[in-house]
């Protein structure tokens, strides 16, 4: 194409790596990838964790991370080829022409600075226009993004505005130099559902009116369905399709990518029989030291064998009731019963059996495991502490709980470096599993996992369900994971229980204001969801 | 482990620290004089019958020195691995536990360190019997306060990490939250320490010798026989930087070999070593 802003042809990327016995080589992890993308337009690429994604994102200004280095193929920006060109002049195109918004801007802004002058700073270094101008652009995106009082926002310092306003403050100051490209880095997997909606809203905005060129990196189809014009799915650093949005979304050529497109597919009908409770928490009111209540009369049960799926956004309290089911946090008023009996509210009082009975699984598999202690040993204590299996029986029942999450032999004796992150998450679950619980406690299992993964998790949760008659009290934001798993479900605001039920009753209307924005700030797959998400949300604001 | 995954600068290390050990440990065979025998005249340069010359009092500096490493590794090594061990067991106490424990231990803590090392050593030395095993568990406890915050810090670090929380849910008691699951973790830091504690109980053994309350003569010591033959530097004789090498170089290869084990013990973590 002659009018292509950025063609990046043939591009090879490699990492350098040193094996265990001290040699060097060359990991490929970009293998070949080709594109083109014209002025004003998005592509999207989307991929699971190590496809390559971030690293062709940043292959586009012309950088390597750490140890990562592009070993082929060129990338030109309208026709200059960036890989040939030296320091100096790249620093000239990082700073003018390409921009980057990366995942999280809380690590990205620096906290001893005032936004405004952090997000006027690149313009002024690059003589782009005089401070006041700059001033005023920063205003007119500030504006245009949709934050709170644009002409003071700039004062503000980045602890003083939420995860939300300082994603759409990174967006401003990636738009600030008027760049021709802006990468996105998975600029709204760190936030909640109903913040992504207004930041997705803001940055399509900008890039419309704009007319700027974007790379949209993500995992989640949904989202990038709802900005790109194109979408590449990758691989393994392999391009899998390529095509336009509407085409991958309702015409997927290739098994991976219906498999991406067809997610969630995990259903499990409610129950109807919710009376029999083997855990219950009767009006629990907690807090951390002397701070504000951060739970607040909350009432809720789990019956035996069934999914209780906890939904709310960050700081809803939702791990907190963790904290407190489990003893870790004593509550300040209330109680826990679990089979009609109460519980000890601290840790230390309850007995080892009433510690078996509830098992926790963590959403960071990575440091729920301890690094230094294989396989055998992670899942072999439990067994050891509450059952009192020793060796070659304790043994057998490792395999046989590695059997049962689907691991088969091979693994007991490696540590958890050498795991893939569903992997270790497995093993955790098979942790809880040795305990022979009743309940167990799944705080946000498969949202640090990609999709595919966590479809398998979830799967394996329901399988084990089914086969043990175990409860899960499940925590999590995604309310696509509660439509298919739950019996029954509630809904926390601000430390309190909006909404408590069997599934079918808290998901159908009528609604609580917070309930319905939740609902409807969930992506679906479909381009054009966002617009109408949106203008169903101002006519009900402009109805009020 | 395979051999042949050790680098040659690890084996360099232990070569280093086996030497010093078989001299320590066959000294009355290897030296070809005896510790304390005057045999020729001050300071006499090298020669066949003195490989490394005489000391300030014409007794034999290679027998010295070999006869010096039994003390120096024996005191040093002795006290440094003592106060690992109490700074390591009473950190991950206060790490683990809280509360009041931890506060208590602390602030004692912060108590002795707030007393000059070298003058808290002089006065305590000066009033127990000069036996070696005080001189090693003063040493011990003096080094074990530094080796305390250390681990304080690295212990807190590991204590919120999750794996943490799931062994206490699970009902471990302390001393297997502490052995088995922080500890491991806390390897590497301990042991990057734990060579440059080494080389300064060396350093601190010399001084203490040099205001009389260390080694006492003629037995020898490597930092004593630094401090007996440091006169001499005026006049040219090269008889002090001879132990003051060798100290150096023990210093050089207990690091070289922790180094190496750092490595491999991070190394499980994945990705620390690119």
């Amino acid at each position: 194409m002659a009018d292509a802003l950025l063609e990046v042809a043939n591009l090879r990327i490699g990492a350098r790596t040193v094996e265990p016995d001290g040699t060097r080589a060359m990991l490929e992890i970009v293998k070949g990838i080709s594109f083109s993308l014209p002025m004003g337009r998005v592509l999207g690429l989307i991929g699971e964790s190590g496809a390559g994604k971030s690293t062709i994102g940043l292959a586009a200004l012309a950088y390597g991370r750490g140890s990562v280095e592009i070993t082929g193929g060129t990338v030109r920006l309208s026709g200059e080829d960036l890989l040939a060109l030296g320091p100096r002049a790249i620093n000239a195109v990082r700073g003018r022409r390409v921009a980057y918004v990366a995942q999280s801007a809380a690590a990205a802004f620096n906290p001893a600075h005032r936004l405004g002058d952090q997000v006027i700073e690149a313009s002024l270094r690059f003589g782009l226009m005089s401070r006041r101008e700059a001033r005023a652009r920063a205003v007119e995106l500030f504006a245009l993004l949709g934050l709170p009082e644009p002409e003071s926002f700039g004062y503000r310092y980045p602890h003083q505005v939420s995860g939300g306003q300082l994603q759409r403050a990174m967006t401003a100051m990636a738009l600030h130099r008027k760049p021709d490209l802006i990468v996105f880095d998975e600029p709204t997997t760190a936030l909640d559902v109903t913040t992504q909606i207004d930041v997705l809203a803001a940055i399509k905005r900008a890039i419309e009116e704009t007319g700027t060129a974007a790379l949209y990196i993500t995992h989640d189809l949904a989202v990038v369905a709802q900005i790109a014009d194109e979408i590449m799915v990758l691989r393994h650093g392999e391009m899998v399709e390529h095509g336009t949005t509407a085409q991958i979304i309702s015409d997927p050529q290739q098994d991976y990518t219906r498999a991406l497109v067809n997610i969630r597919n995990v259903r499990k009908e409610a129950a109807t029989d919710q009376s029999s409770a083997v855990l219950a928490v009767k009006g629990v009111t907690a807090a951390y030291g002397r701070g504000p209540k951060v739970l607040d009369n909350v009432s809720l049960h789990v019956p035996k064998g069934q999914t209780l799926a906890i939904v709310g956004e960050s700081g809803s309290g939702k791990s907190t009731l963790a904290r407190v089911i489990t003893g870790l946090l004593p509550a300040s008023a209330g109680e826990i019963w679990f089979n009609d009996a109460p519980l000890p509210p601290r840790l230390a009082n309850r007995s080892k059996d009433q510690l078996r009975r509830i098992q926790l699984i963590y959403q960071m598999a990575d440091t729920a495991v301890n690094p230094r202690q294989t396989v055998a040993q992670i899942i072999g204590r439990p067994l050891r502490l509450y059952h009192g299996l020793t060796g070659k029986t304790r043994q057998a029942r490792v395999q046989q709980l590695l059997d049962d999450i689907e691991m088969g032999s091979g693994f007991a004796d490696r540590y958890p470096a050498e795991l893939s992150g569903g992997q270790k998450q497995r093993v955790a679950i098979a942790r809880a599993l040795a305990a022979d619980p009743e309940i167990i406690i799944c705080d946000e299992p498969t949202s640090a996992l990609d999709p595919l993964v966590a479809e398998g998790i979830l799967r394996l949760l329901m399988k084990l369900q089914a086969e043990r008659d175990i409860s899960y009290i499940f925590i999590t934001h995604d309310i696509a994971i509660v439509r298919a798993i739950a019996d029954s479900v509630a809904v926390m605001l601000q430390g309190r229980v909006q909404r408590f039920g069997p599934r079918e009753e808290v998901l159908s209307p009528p609604f609580d204001a917070y309930t319905d924005l939740l609902l409807k700030s969930v992506p679906e797959m479909q381009p054009g969801w966002l617009e109408q998400a949106i203008s169903a949300r101002r006519m009900e604001s402009g109805g009020q | 482990m395979r051999l042949r995954s050790i680098p040659i600068s690890a084996w360099i290390g232990m070569f280093g620290i086996a030497l010093a050990f078989i001299a320590a440990l066959f000294a009355p065979w290897l030296a070809p004089y005896g510790e304390r025998e005057i045999i020729g005249a001050v300071w006499e340069p090298m020669s066949w019958q003195h490989p490394l010359g005489t000391d300030n009092l014409g007794r034999d500096l290679l027998s010295r020195l070999i006869f010096g490493a039994q003390t120096t590794l024996f005191v040093a090594l002795g006290a440094s691995v003592l106060s690992f061990t109490i700074g390591i067991v009473l950190s991950f106490i206060a790490a683990v536990t809280g509360g009041w424990i931890d506060q208590g231990l602390s602030r004692v803590n912060d108590l002795m360190m707030s007393i000059p090392t070298l003058i808290f050593a002089l006065v305590v030395l000066a009033a127990l019997p000069q036996e070696i095993w005080i001189l090693i568990l003063v040493m011990a406890v003096l080094d074990s306060t530094r080796v305390f915050r250390l681990g304080r810090a690295v212990a807190l670090d590991i204590a919120v990490m999750d794996f943490v929380e799931a062994a206490r849910l699970r009902g471990e008691g302390t001393s297997w939250i502490i052995f088995r699951e922080i500890l491991p973790n806390a390897l590497s830091p301990l042991l990057a320490e734990f060579g440059l504690r080494f080389a300064f109980a060396v350093l601190f053994l010399s001084t203490l010798s040099f205001l009389g309350l260390g080694i006492q003569p003629p037995e020898a010591d490597w930092g004593g026989m630094v401090r007996d033959n440091n006169d001499g530097i005026i006049f040219g004789v090269p008889a002090a930087l001879i132990p003051g090498g060798a100290i150096a170089a023990l210093a050089v290869c207990v690091n070289i070999v922790v180094d190496w084990l750092l490595r491999r013990t991070s190394s499980l973590k994945g990705g620390r070593d690119g």
